[in-house]
């Protein structure tokens, strides 16, 4: 049980980095209608500037010192925008010259520029080695949940009261009777069950006590993560430019005729895409402190990972990516405990296995995706 | 009727040329494992160029393929060896063609097959959709080979523990190692020689070179150049795309079976990853989506890369004879009139000859202290970041490749006969018909 709840807490801080970089990619595939292959190349650069612009600040001398909070966010700031940049960049040089080229021809470029990221990264700027971020963040827990060690029948029982009380308001919310329940309850109802059940176990139940740690960069990826979204779901769904990529995305020759400025649109879409990249980076960065060399296998299967968290949600839309990005840190992070579960001992190594078989489950079954509007050739 | 069978004994013959010339020791140890190399990334390259060429698909992820064919071939000339023979050769034994060398060419036939049989797997859920989609997930595939090969077991010893084993050896492939015994510190018996990859090598060329003269290849290259018009024709995509992909994931299994055995490669999981996959992609995207002989060209020149950039002072006075191979090509391309598929060749051939002479320059040139850095550094160091410029400025340049999906020995059309002389020049529907018929590769 204790396992499962780590989990949980790892699921939901790895989800919703998964998600900004799933946006990345949806949101070039929505206006452009390509897989932006240098997008997870977008991401590496953001966790190594990010440790370039944290090493500046020259903190992290000694165990357990870290800089004052803010020094966190002006470095993910000072990512994102030399991330932003560098996306303008790639649109402007590479993309743009070949926008009425066939599919093909673009799909070559955004992997030659991939690799050429990747590459010049490696050999002429950071350096072929993973090097240590700067601690930008204490490495103690924010709280600690005590839980005896269950009865393991029992804790199944637990589980399924938690996973009820989740699913109860989407029961209830189609029978006649559901007009008159408060909406507060929805929410406040199935909280309430989830707090009880922790709160119940958390009082000595007997055995032994184990803890659940949540770790302060868990909280701070998901509340980055959390800002960022309804920053973009603002700007999407809120502003005249949000409107106008959503005209892009549906017909760039109609949005044309409708007096928008198409290639601004698709720029400044590719630079939102980067800069969230971006932030995933950083995310990233500081949840798992040795980062890679660019070139490193580990980030493309980081990209990988993304990409299906995308496809899940349904490639193009902004919801899903963000949807589909849980679902897949579920998928990952579950698979890994049931794995171990059945006693397999490296069951880690194979978490990138569970996402490629949801790659190709849902490419078999529901290749729009959860959230996606399935599309039609025409001539 | 046995017309057909003529090219089969010509690759034979040719294969039994070389190894007669490796037999007699005309052929050093360093040129036979260069040539050796070469013929299997010919090989794997012309075998992407079937899906990435001909099929217009794009696949990133045919290392993987090669390295399923590589471990499944090591697999069965390893502990079949151990079964049959209870030893593992250090070197092939004696003698032209030893039993031991018959396993290893049905241990690369079998990888084929196990590569074939992955390529299905992995082709028919991402081929029913858009070309991008295959892109990532063979790029994804590779990787996940790599991982799954890393958790491999110790390979296993003698022929007892074999027996024990039985099909569960299927988990024993050295992990992360790459596949040599722990105990023994044997691997793979380097079973290649020259006669097998000139006859697997021969062996795909004429299969490519029959496909795209068939009805099959001429609905793979309709899917490539139009997917709505090619359905309209009665071709079912996704059947005719999945047969694309399935050779070519055979042909490169085959290529794999071979690269294990050859002398100086150590088979590890890293065969599988992306890099490698790079380095097939690298000349079918140079030499020409689509066409053979052009892959070939490329596949050959950038296998000698390394070795030019190791060192160029070798190879810069090759520049009179390959300079006389470009002039003359751009003689004949610029002497060319009304025919553009054929000076488009003989300008693609310039430049593929010119190239060796300008890298060993470059390469010189970056080695030399004081010249371009203080100290001069190896520009073969920074192989990658010049492939994938390459990539990006063929796209924007010459997004069809150099040879596009024409043939050098299209050439010999040259000699044949001369388009009607027309005072008022083509007449514009004409030409664009001769065009589209060019495109599609089909006859001048």
């Amino acid at each position: 049980m204790t396992d499962l709840l780590q989990t949980l807490v790892t699921t939901i801080a790895l989800g919703s980095l998964y998600a900004l970089i799933a946006l990345g990619y949806t949101m070039v595939y929505g206006v452009l209608k390509f897989i932006n292959f240098a997008h997870s190349d977008i991401v590496v650069l953001g966790a190594w500037t990010s440790l370039v612009f944290a090493g500046w600040f020259a903190v992290g001398e000694g165990a357990g010192a870290a800089a004052p909070w803010w020094t966190g966010g002006i470095v993910l700031a000072m990512a994102m925008l030399t991330c932003g940049v560098l996306g303008f960049t790639i649109e402007r040089l590479a993309y743009k010259p070949l926008r009425k080229a066939p599919r093909l021809n673009v799909l070559i470029t955004a992997i030659g520029i991939s690799l050429l990221l990747q590459n010049s990264g490696q050999s002429l700027i950071f350096g072929p080695r993973p090097k240590p971020m700067p601690p930008l963040i204490t490495d103690r827990p924010l709280a600690t949940i005590a839980l005896p060690d269950w009865d393991v029948n029992l804790a199944w029982y637990w589980l399924l009261l938690i996973v009820a009380a989740i699913a109860a308001p989407f029961m209830v919310a189609k029978a006649k009777w559901a007009a008159r329940i408060p909406k507060w309850a929805y929410v406040a109802g199935p909280a309430a069950v989830i707090a009880g059940v922790l709160l119940l176990n958390t009082t000595d139940g007997g055995g032994q006590r184990q803890d659940v740690k949540i770790l302060w960069v868990d909280i701070a990826i998901v509340l980055t993560a959390i800002l960022l979204m309804v920053a973009l779901q603002f700007l999407v769904y809120g502003t005249k430019l949000g409107q106008a990529m959503r005209a892009v995305s549906f017909n760039i020759p109609n949005a044309a005729l409708m007096g928008i400025n198409v290639n601004f649109v698709i720029s400044f879409t590719f630079v939102l895409g980067s800069m969230l990249g971006a932030a995933g980076g950083f995310l990233y960065a500081i949840k798992y402190p040795l980062v890679s060399q660019t070139a490193d296998a580990g980030w493309v299967l980081l990209g990988l990972t993304a990409f299906v968290a995308a496809v899940v949600g349904g490639i193009g839309s902004i919801r899903g990516a963000m949807l589909g990005g849980f679902l897949i840190s579920a998928v990952q992070q579950f698979g890994i405990w049931g794995v171990k579960q059945m006693g397999y001992d490296n069951a880690p190594a194979l978490k990138d296995l569970y996402v490629f078989a949801v790659l190709i489950f849902v490419l078999l079954v529901k290749p729009e995706g959860l959230l996606g509007r399935p599309t039609r050739e025409k001539v | 009727m046995f017309a057909g069978l003529l090219p089969v004994v010509v690759v034979i013959a040719l294969a039994l040329g070389a190894y007669g010339l490796q037999r007699a020791e005309v052929i050093g140890p360093y040129w036979l494992n260069v040539l050796c190399n070469m013929g299997i990334n010919i090989l794997l390259a012309v075998s992407l160029n079937l899906v990435n060429g001909f099929t217009g698909q794009f696949s990133i992820g045919h290392a993987g393929f090669m390295a399923i064919g590589a471990y499944v071939a090591g697999w069965i000339t390893y502990y079949g060896g151990l079964l049959i023979w209870n030893e593992v050769p250090v070197t092939p034994p004696e003698g032209w063609f030893p039993p031991q060398v018959w396993l290893f060419a049905a241990g690369c036939v079998g990888g084929g097959l196990v590569a074939g049989l992955f390529g299905w797997l992995v082709g028919l859920p991402s081929l029913r959709l858009r070309g991008d989609y295959l892109a990532i997930v063979t790029l994804g595939f590779g990787e996940i080979v790599r991982v799954l090969l890393q958790q491999t077991g110790p390979v296993l010893a003698d022929a007892a523990a074999v027996k024990d084993a039985g099909l569960s050896s299927a988990m024993a492939l050295g992990g992360s190692l790459g596949f040599v015994s722990v105990d023994t510190g044997l691997g793979l018996t380097a079973f290649n020689n020259l006669f097998w990859t000139v006859f697997f090598l021969g062996a795909t060329i004429l299969i490519c070179y029959r496909l795209k003269q068939s009805s099959t290849g001429r609905a793979f290259l309709s899917v490539r150049e139009d997917e709505i018009a090619a359905q309209a024709m009665g071709i079912n995509l996704t059947r005719i795309k999945v047969r694309a992909f399935v050779i070519g994931a055979v042909l490169a299994g085959i290529g794999g079976g071979l690269f294990a055995h050859q002398s100086g490669n150590n088979l590890t999981p890293t065969d599988a990853n992306f890099v490698r996959s790079f380095d097939i992609l690298i000349p079918v995207v140079l030499g020409g989506l689509g066409s053979i002989s052009g892959v070939v060209l490329a596949a050959a020149l950038l296998t000698m890369l390394p070795e030019i950039l190791r060192n160029p002072g070798e190879y810069l006075p090759l520049w009179p004879w390959l300079g006389a191979v470009a002039a003359i090509g751009i003689g004949v391309g610029l002497a060319i009139r009304h025919r553009r598929a054929l000076r488009e060749v003989c300008f693609a051939v310039a430049i593929l000859a010119l190239a060796p002479v300008l890298l060993a320059l470059a390469g010189w040139a970056c080695k030399k202290p004081g010249w371009i850095t203080e100290k001069g550094f190896e520009l073969g160091e920074y192989r990658m970041i010049l492939f994938a410029l390459l990539l990006v400025l063929m796209m924007i340049l010459r997004p069809q490749g150099l040879f596009g999906v024409h043939e050098v020995w299209e050439m010999g059309k040259l000699f044949k006969k001369k388009p009607p002389k027309d005072p008022m020049g083509p007449a514009p529907v004409a030409s664009a018909l001769n065009s589209v018929a060019s495109r599609g590769g089909g006859r001048l």
